[in-house]
């Protein structure tokens, strides 16, 4: 779906770091399950040329307009662009797009864990998760105290949020795998756990998540051209690769969701 | 004023308008059928198509630069059978003629292709890949040697009785000689120009973007390069030429027929805005209305050659005045 929005916020929340709510059909809202992403073109030229992938951070049509919100960092000539558009300006908006989190997998424990800017699909995992009255825990982790954002937000849907940071400047110092492996470790209730952020961080997971044995689905970012499947550009090495015959996933149309067990963990 | 005239003939091929869909950059038609409406361009070509599947290239497989992007997807395809068993059914519904692109590992494999093809009559004409950039077989290597095409387009010829389009390669030192060899060999029409070699380097980890080192360039960057090969090409042959490079609009798309083309191909623009070929044809017809031309066809090769710098003064984004080259 090809649709205008007009920006009803883009605001700094952390250096670097942007949430921006914009305009959007209640037709795309009912569409926008977690997970899911869009495709923003920042400019109408040819250069930057390509639309850039965003998670959607929410989507609701419940008070006043629909509207989805993201949560994205400044990295690159697109997002700065996009860093300096002003409320009313208007972006055109290709999605919601992609699989999404499948929320069908029973578990005592829903265990949501973030990197950096891949705190953005979770949010709207959380909250769908806990409209469902499901346990939700959190865990954040980043570099630095930057790298934690909206923490409140998910703190205030009632999930319980634990914090890493590699220079300790806010939770424990240290990798986000830790206070996870710590949390999984003391508990035997079957946790369902959802990932998304840095590579590094998703294959750390996904190894975890392997060692006990519980179900692991991650949300994988990818340089993308068109976002519905037809470049080709976005792929991941997937499981059932074999010297001869790779198996390559599409990010855009066959994830950006993925169960961990799918990926090739040592190409990607 | 009345309805413009839009139709061309392309080798025996009736299109309702000039605009088409780039290979590569339009799927099989079915994926933008919810985005378009498939009847409202001239024609759409395949994903290049193969008689085995193809996994194509390992990730990171595409980058964007200035005004452009550089790709090397390696071909990855579904394979004939698996488009004949799921993709077919729907181009039955479709009015729009499909073209099948198409490429192979050895001559034999080209003509096997052709003849496969052939026999499908929801294919209503070919298009032979040889200017694949980055594939070591099934490409460049019979795209720039003027025998070895040659080679591949006498064996399709041999098989089809259909349209057979050879899309051509940038990546030569003479693409006249290349255009004259494939139409000697009995090409019905030519398209032009597959994507630039190019190589995109990360500084801060001193290492190409792409895994497989160097891509194919397209999008707009490609344009001037593009109008300049089909106005050369489309002076030596005398088969219709297909211009593609950068299209994005009715005016890139216009230009190309003025240079010559007989039709044009949107490639990357698709990516960008998924109707974008529905938007240039749509865009053109009232071009033609504005400028009160009644048929698309009298625009076709009549760029003014003696106009380079004539008339009113023109500058161009650097302020300086064109100078007169040609």
């Amino acid at each position: 779906m090809l649709t205008e929005s007009s920006i009803l916020f883009n605001k700094e929340i952390s250096p670097s770091y942007r949430h921006m709510r914009l305009s959007a059909s209640e037709g795309f809202v009912r569409e926008a399950a977690p997970g899911r992403f869009v495709m923003l073109r920042v400019e109408g030229t040819t250069d930057p040329l390509l639309r850039r992938p965003f998670a959607i951070f929410d989507a609701d049509a419940s008070s006043g307009g629909a509207v989805f919100e993201i949560l994205y960092r400044v990295v690159g000539k697109a997002t700065a662009i996009l860093s300096a558009k002003k409320e009313g300006d208007v972006l055109d908006v290709l999605g919601p797009l992609g699989k999404g989190f499948d929320l069908a997998v029973p578990a005592a424990e829903h265990v949501l864990v973030g990197g950096g800017v891949g705190l953005a699909p979770l949010y709207a995992l959380a909250k769908e998760l806990r409209a469902a009255s499901s346990t939700v825990r959190l865990f954040a982790g980043g570099r630095g105290r930057d790298d934690i954002v909206r923490a409140e937000a998910f703190a205030s849907l009632g999930v319980e949020c634990h914090v890493a940071t590699e220079d300790g400047s806010i939770g424990e110092r240290g990798l986000v795998t830790q206070p996870l492996t710590r949390h999984l470790e003391s508990q035997g209730a079957k946790a369902t756990i959802y990932a998304c952020g840095p590579e590094g961080m998703l294959r750390a997971v996904a190894k975890i998540a392997a060692r006990h044995a519980l179900p692991c689905q991650v949300s994988l970012e990818s340089r993308m051209a068109c976002g519905v499947g037809v470049c080709l550009g976005c792929v991941v090495g997937g499981r059932r690769a074999a010297p001869q015959t790779p198996d390559f996933r599409c990010v855009c149309s066959e994830g950006p969701v993925f169960d961990a067990n799918e990926i090739d963990w040592g190409s990607a | 004023m009345s309805t413009p005239d839009l139709s061309v003939d392309l080798a025996g091929l009736r299109l309702r308008n000039p605009v088409m869909t780039a290979s590569g950059t339009f799927g099989y038609g079915v994926e933008f059928a919810e985005h378009m409406d498939l009847e409202s361009i001239g024609a759409f070509v395949t994903k290049g198509l193969s008689l085995k599947p193809r996994a194509g290239n390992p990730p990171p497989r595409i980058c964007e630069t200035p005004a452009g992007m550089l790709n090397a997807i390696g071909l990855q395809n579904i394979g004939i059978d698996a488009f004949v068993a799921r993709k077919l059914p729907f181009l039955r519904t479709v009015k729009t003629p499909c073209i099948a692109n198409f490429f192979g590992e050895s001559v034999e494999e080209y003509a096997e292709m052709a003849a496969r093809l052939d026999a499908i009559p929801e294919v209503a004409a070919l298009e032979v890949n040889i200017s694949c950039p980055n594939v070591k077989k099934g490409g460049i290597v019979f795209g720039v040697d003027p025998a070895c095409a040659s080679g591949v387009v006498s064996a399709c010829r041999a098989e089809t009785t259909k349209p057979l389009i050879v899309k051509l390669s940038p990546n030569v030192t003479d693409i006249v000689a290349m255009a004259r060899a494939c139409a000697d060999a009995g090409a019905d029409a030519l398209s032009l120009i597959n994507t630039l070699l190019g190589l995109a380097v990360d500084l801060a980890k001193r290492r190409p973007m792409l895994a497989n080192v160097t891509g194919g360039l397209s999008g707009p960057a490609v344009k001037p390069i593009a109008l300049r090969m089909v106005w050369q090409v489309a002076r030596a042959v005398e088969i219709p030429v297909v211009g593609i490079g950068g299209i994005t609009s009715a005016s890139d798309a216009l230009e190309f027929i003025l240079a010559g083309a007989t039709a044009v191909q949107v490639g990357t623009a698709n990516f960008v805005t998924p109707d974008a070929a529905q938007r240039v044809a749509r865009e053109m017809e009232s071009w033609l209305i504005d400028n009160g031309v009644d048929d698309v066809k009298a625009l076709i090769g009549g760029l003014d050659q003696e106009s380079g710098d004539r008339g009113q003064e023109t500058e161009n984004s650097c302020g300086l005045r064109p100078e007169k080259n040609l």
